[in-house]
């Protein structure tokens, strides 16, 4: 029991990662594959912040009188991979949107008939 | 299913919080909440909202989703308890940023010291990703604007935006509150959580909130593309430039401990300059990412109304 109750965090993120991998292979919406590239993202995020979660700490910034914090270097990793994460999704979008100018589609299929058609 | 992925945003950043994580709450709110749900609303305004919904044998690609869930899940019974003290990762270099950072760095938020001193080196990284990625799409998406177009997309716009005054006076007020937040969080980073990323993002979306009620073409006239643009190349060069100074002064990359006399003030001076770069670099990206895609969205409603 006590397995469980200690294990839960890691259990919601292999979850949010699974159904983040569902989108992106079973989805054939483009956009809808790069939102469920962001939440296999996020389960990524909430996976390292919750290895930097300490019982009974406090947020990591210096106060008198407390000693435990939590750890602060898995926050400065993802604080950055979350704006990195913004970088690469309007990448993404873009690319999307000159998909669709230039196929005028952004269903995979359709994409792939058409490339088979001007071979 | 854009505003979903929105309030899916939000609700992480509330879970960061529960966990201690306040800056990286802050980062998450303003960026999977507001920045990336804008950015999929502009991109589905282009594509258009219908799908056809064909999807291919997700029985497929459900067997491989529990597989490989079922292979993490076994994976997680060796690791250690949520909240644990004596987890490895609390183990190695943590003790060190939280006991010597102060007499170190002089710093109050931990994050900010670390993040800013002692892995400036990946935090430039970052920094570099983004502007890559501000030049990428730049690449793909902007386009010579010929001024005849200009003159009928904005008198397109006017016509537009005469509507939702309500909304357009409300934020006329607020914007400069919002900016003046922005820089509150841009200095107040040492102190509390804050810092040059969420500074920018914060920064950026009062001027996409302006360029959205107000148009494009608006926008453009208060803020000229090619000074943003060359803004995105100062911050990253700012942050380089620090690395330089210390290289210069006898230190190595980065290391701010030489820029002054005093050790503790040359990390102060180190650290304020780098996260007005980061801060620079990132609302300039941010601006430069929504004008382009806004950009598009008038072009393409300019083609269709010239067809009819």
């Amino acid at each position: 029991m006590m397995m469980i109750l200690g294990l839960y965090n890691y259990w919601i993120v292999v979850g949010l990662m699974m159904i983040g991998l569902y989108i992106v292979i079973a989805q054939g919406n483009l956009v809808k594959k790069i939102v469920g590239l962001n939440i296999f993202q996020t389960s990524v995020f909430i996976f390292y912040i919750s290895l930097s979660k300490v019982d009974g700490g406090t947020a990591p910034i210096l106060v008198d009188g407390i000693s435990l914090y939590s750890n602060p270097l898995p926050h400065v990793l993802i604080l950055t991979a979350i704006v990195v994460s913004l970088a690469t999704t309007a990448l993404g979008l873009a690319l999307v949107v000159r998909i669709k100018e230039a196929y005028g589609s952004i269903e995979e299929e359709e994409i792939q008939i058409k490339d088979n058609q001007e071979c | 299913m854009a505003m979903l992925s929105g309030i899916y945003g939000l609700l992480s950043a509330s879970l960061f919080v529960t966990m201690d994580a306040v800056d990286v709450a802050f980062t998450e709110a303003s960026i999977g909440a507001g920045i990336s749900t804008l950015l999929m609303l502009t991109t589905i305004a282009m594509t258009g909202r219908t799908e056809h919904s064909v999807r291919h044998k997700p029985l497929l690609a459900l067997a491989v989703v529990f597989v490989t869930g079922a292979l993490l899940i076994y994976a997680t019974l060796d690791m250690p308890y949520f909240g644990d003290v004596m987890a490895p990762a609390n183990l190695h270099v943590m003790p060190r940023y939280i006991q010597d950072s102060m007499a170190e760095i002089g710093v109050d938020n931990i994050v900010t010291s670390v993040l800013a001193s002692y892995r400036a080196f990946d935090t430039f990284g970052e920094v570099v990703v983004i502007f890559t990625a501000g030049i990428g799409v730049l690449a793909l998406l902007s386009f010579a604007r010929r001024p005849e177009d200009d003159a009928e997309i904005s008198s397109d716009n006017i016509s537009m935006h005469e509507q939702n005054l309500i909304v357009r006076i409300v934020s006329k007020i607020l914007i400069p509150f919002i900016l003046l937040f922005a820089l509150y969080v841009q200095f107040h980073g040492d102190f509390g959580p804050g810092g040059g990323f969420q500074a920018g993002v914060i920064f950026a979306a009062a001027i996409i909130l302006y360029a959205m009620l107000f148009g494009m073409s608006v926008a453009r006239r208060a803020i000229n593309q090619t000074f943003v643009q060359l803004f995105a190349a100062v911050g990253v060069l700012l942050y380089g430039m620090v690395g330089v100074v210390s290289m210069l002064n006898g230190g190595n990359f980065l290391d701010y401990n030489v820029l002054s006399e005093d050790p503790v003030a040359g990390q102060h001076l180190g650290i304020l300059i780098i996260e007005l770069g980061v801060g620079i670099a990132v609302a300039t990206v941010v601006i430069i990412i929504f004008f382009n895609f806004a950009d598009r969205i008038d072009i393409l409603k300019h083609k269709v109304n010239k067809k009819l």
